[in-house]
């Protein structure tokens, strides 16, 4: 039951194999037995979740289901969740209860699907290697010494591990396709704007997206149905159609024209993560897609941006967290002064504050026009490069991170950390969408291709991944750990 | 040494919006203390901000209504600071691409001149809550009712050279604004607030002098005052050797002085930076036609219509020109009756007095402007005269029926012009008054015009101010005359 995609459990409970509260009970007690190696949820919602699988069973019994009526997922703990505690994986909110839903959290709910619970995250998303997380870190399944990735390392490492078959995260700068990457999942960056933000607790505005990570790209594609859409709580979500991303899985791929962007085979790319995608590429050539080399010039200058918008962004956007109505407040303030200061201090950790106050400083009067404004015109570019190159290929693929995941507490420099993203931050600073998709392993641990399209070709990505997995089975890989311990 | 006030004014004016700049909630004033606060106000993780449309259009008409450029894209950026009262830690303002460009306001001196007052913008920002300090043993309490109520900041230029002529500012915009309806314009309410920008420099200076910026001053009196005791304190300084320190005071009304609050060393840097969270504001042309071809008349112009086209003096039209609410009532009173001077006589004669003695704003006037009229219009038909027309306002005034020409009717108060009527009148009173002719028959020709008064009285008493007046006099002095 916890192996299938979301796709063949839908068949299943159509089929009266089991029943959503089978299912469920099922897979709460493998988050019973097995979490506490993984530290993956932060919140279970036992109760909850049990309720949400009565009501789907009863629905389907009633003949009114849907698609996705009763099929169980866990949600990065970014997503504001009525009555149930919603952290960010930070100190600073681990008394918070949102008073309401997320706009993609009612619209899964609506769908009929069923949350297990919260999963664990780098603080407020800052991170890749979910090292960053108040309540500590979280183990990667395929090898209990690496990290999952990060920021939705709690959401990737579930669904690897067999917890739950599909998860939410979300992506700033690589937090869904890396962690997809490390635990060998099928994860999925959509265009800026396709998916409300209304809800997602924010870290950087302009780059931040929520998307699906599950077992394969058609269950990808059905979550991302249910996800996406306008919404008018949230002025910078797009109000444009939701086509069926499952229509177009099928399409032959004769005639595709891939690029390879030339800067994302240099320096610093691990061999066998090279060597995976290099056979990837094969496949796709195989199944009669054309490829050649393109550029991306800007580049290099992807990081640099974007550790000054998302900084400058999130400077902002945490200033709310000041002790006065919600969160974090310390104990006994002299002051006004002292409240503020002692409950930020007290309440964000060490990544968070880094990033504080870089964007403080890069905002501040004399720095602005040097940072700030730079950034957004070398923002311009990377977007630039990105629809140069679409006027050629029809999608660019490459490694979604230089190197398979890493183990734990081996990066204590954050610039190395900060290195991790370079396949994927430049994605976010141009909006387009993105998805990792397993590729091999170098070891025992996975490694992930990334596919990217222009924007709102959330559809031909699917089905390009999808596509290769029907001629691999990468992502049909499970750890060892999820049987061993079954 | 002789020395010149520069003054310059950033007012801010709370958009009569229904729900709030960035929310749904409502902007009622007086409710109770955080019961109209969404999630999106009190800056809960996760919220995001939608923008009114009806805050932008009231943005523009007063764009428009001061013949400012209006941009066609316009920006929200966030002001960051930390304060209890401001619940994300930022205000989302616009700071570098405001909705309003240049405009100008012209402003009407006590001596009836004019003089322009540049505009330099005038942005959209939302308000905060309020910070409360009583009651709380102590502590301080939160309010954010207010936060997120839409504001308008306009900043002027630095155009003014009087207290007097930065009130005749205030009172102009306070006047557009309610024109326009896009305020309530209640400064005792908070609806309109100001900072006040004062300098001094030796008159014939080119360079302006050293400011200090008054926060918060909340009424046209208070804003006089501020200004006199700031631009006192300055020259004062200057006089005797000192220098004027850039920094923000606050006016206190109980002591009538303003207090140093920070100096320039110690203000925020406010990190100002594109609202990713908004998207730009993009107006088409169709959109400001639409809202230029659908402004009220506003101010300046009415005064220039009732000046040019009715023929009313320079004060009338001022005076009935000051409030939307005086000058709507006027043109209707006018409309109805027919007669500008007419109307304009009654609206600031008869009406105004009643109004002023009983402390009545003109909208609660218990006389409706189509009352009035109504009543205006008999005059001039001669239906009744002044004398009668009085009585009929005092009649409609204290409810006692609702149409000018019932209370005519009940009262019986028609004038009389049956000249057989009147003569009948006047033949009776110079037979009951032999003594008042005989002295009128003996007196010199020249002295006689005065002493018709007791005949007219007499016959106006007979008829109970019936008779018309014009009538009785020229057939009393026929009679009279005749009798010489």
């Amino acid at each position: 039951m916890h192996d299938k995609t979301l796709a063949e459990l839908a068949r299943s409970l159509e089929a009266g194999e089991f029943s959503s509260r089978e299912l469920t009970q099922h897979l709460l007690g493998r988050i019973d037995r097995l979490d506490g190696k993984l530290n993956s949820f932060i919140t279970v919602t036992y109760d909850q979740a049990l309720a949400a699988a009565d009501a789907a069973d009863k629905a389907r019994a009633a003949g009114e289901a849907d698609l996705l009526t009763g099929l169980p997922l866990a949600l990065k703990d970014i997503f504001c969740t009525q009555d149930i505690k919603t952290t960010a994986g930070s100190r600073m909110l681990d008394n918070f209860i949102s008073p309401y839903d997320a706009t993609v959290v009612e619209k899964l709910k609506a769908a009929g699907t069923v949350s297990l619970g919260k999963t664990n995250m780098d603080e407020f998303a800052m991170g890749s290697s979910n090292e960053n997380s108040h309540y500590g870190a979280v183990k990667n399944p395929w090898d209990l010494t690496a990290v999952p990735g990060g920021s939705s390392g709690g959401s990737a490492a579930a669904v690897a591990a067999g917890l739950v078959p599909a998860a939410i995260g979300t992506d700033t700068g690589g937090s869904i396709r890396q962690p997809a990457a490390f635990c060998g999942i099928t994860g999925l960056k959509p265009t800026y704007g396709r998916v409300s933000r209304y809800g997602m607790i924010a870290y950087a505005s302009s780059l931040d997206q929520a998307g699906p990570m599950a077992r394969s790209a058609e269950d990808c594609a059905l979550l991302l149905g249910a996800m996406a859409g306008h919404d008018l709580r949230d002025s910078t979500c797009v109000a444009r159609g939701v086509p069926d991303y499952t229509e177009e899985l099928d399409t032959p791929l004769a005639g595709l024209k891939i690029g390879l962007p030339r800067e994302y085979f240099g320096d610093g790319l691990d061999p066998q993560v090279e060597a995976a995608v290099r056979d990837a590429i094969k496949v796709y050539e195989s199944l009669g897609a054309s490829v050649r080399e393109v550029s991306l010039p800007h580049t290099h200058y992807a990081i640099p941006a974007y550790y000054v918008i998302a900084p400058a962004e999130a400077s902002s956007n945490l200033s709310r967290y000041d002790g006065v109505r919600f969160g974090h407040r310390c104990a006994n303030p002299a002051d006004l002064i002292d409240l503020y200061k002692r409950s930020r201090a007290e309440g964000f950790g060490d990544e968070v504050k880094r990033r504080i106050l870089i964007g403080t400083h890069t905002l501040s009067e004399g720095f602005f026009d040097a940072y700030y404004k730079k950034a957004q015109q070398v923002r311009r570019l990377i977007r630039q490069d990105f629809l140069d190159a679409f006027e050629e290929v029809d999608v660019l693929m490459g490694p979604a991170s230089p190197t398979p995941a890493f183990d734990l507490g081996a990066k204590k420099d954050p610039v190395s950390m900060y290195l991790q993203d370079i396949y994927t931050i430049a994605i976010n600073l141009a909006g387009i969408p993105g998805m990792s998709v397993p590729a091999g392993f170098a070891g025992s641990r996975p490694i992930g291709l990334q596919i990217l399209g222009s924007h709102f070709t959330e559809a031909r990505l699917l089905n390009v991944a999808h596509q290769f997995q029907q001629a691999t089975d990468w992502h049909r890989q499970r750890p060892a750990f999820a049987e061993e311990n079954a | 040494m002789q020395w010149e006030t520069v003054i310059g004014l950033e007012v801010h004016v709370q958009l009569a919006t229904r729900s709030k700049i960035f929310s749904g909630a409502s902007t009622a004033f007086g409710a109770e203390p955080n019961t109209q606060a969404c999630a999106v106000d009190l800056g809960l993780p996760g919220v995001l901000p939608v923008l009114n449309e009806a805050a932008v259009a009231m943005a523009v008409e007063f764009g428009l209504a001061i013949h400012a450029e209006i941009p066609e894209v316009s920006v929200f950026d966030r002001k960051n600071y930390f304060y209890p009262d401001l619940p994300k830690g930022y205000q989302t303002s616009q700071m570098y691409q405001p909705i309003v460009g240049a405009g100008v306001v012209e402003i009407t001196l006590e001596d009836g001149t004019t003089k322009p007052i540049r505009v330099h913008h005038a942005h959209l920002e939302e308000d905060a809550g309020k910070s409360l300090h009583e009651d709380f043993h102590g502590m301080t309490g939160v309010d954010l009712n207010r936060a997120g109520t839409p504001l308008l900041e306009i900043v002027s230029e630095p155009d003014m050279r009087s207290a007097k002529e930065a009130a005749a500012y205030l009172k102009a915009i306070h006047s557009i604004v309610t024109y326009l309806g896009i305020s309530d314009g209640n400064m005792a309410e908070g609806s309109m607030r100001c900072d006040v920008n004062v300098s001094v420099r030796p008159k014939g200076q080119e360079t302006f002098g050293t400011r200090a910026e008054i926060k918060n001053v909340n009424s046209f009196r208070f804003v006089e005052r501020a200004i006199a005791f700031e631009v006192e304190r300055q020259i004062e300084l200057l006089e005797e050797g000192g220098k004027v320190v850039q920094e923000t005071r606050l006016f206190d009304p109980e002591r009538d002085e303003t207090r140093s609050m920070r100096t320039k060393e110690e203000a925020n840097d406010y990190r100002y930076f594109p609202c990713p969270d908004l998207l730009p504001v993009v107006l088409d042309k169709a959109y400001i036609d639409h809202l230029r071809d659908n402004l009220p008349e506003l101010p300046a112009e009415k005064r220039a219509r009732f000046e040019n086209e009715l023929g009313l003096s320079a004060y009338d039209a001022s005076v009935l020109s000051a409030t939307r609410e005086m000058a709507d009532y006027f043109d209707e009173v006018k409309d109805v009756c027919g007669d500008a001077k007419q109307a304009a006589n009654w609206v600031q004669g008869e009406l105004s007095g009643a109004l002023n003695r009983e402390g009545l704003a003109i909208k609660d006037s218990p006389v409706s402007a189509r009352q009035l009229g109504e009543l205006v219009a008999r005059i001039i038909d001669g239906t009744i005269n002044g004398k009668a027309a009085k009585q009929v306002f005092q009649a409609l005034w204290n409810g006692q029926g609702s149409r000018a020409d019932d209370v005519i009717e009940a009262q019986g108060l028609k004038q009389v012009t049956d000249t057989g009527a009147i003569e009948t009148m006047i033949d009776q009173v110079i037979a009951d008054s032999p003594a008042q002719v005989a002295q009128y028959r003996d007196a010199e020709p020249d002295k006689r015009g005065k002493m018709i008064g007791y005949f007219v009285g007499q016959v106006m008493k007979a008829s109970r101010g019936t008779a018309n007046p014009q009538q009785v006099n020229q057939l009393l002095k026929q009679k009279l005359d005749a009798l010489c």
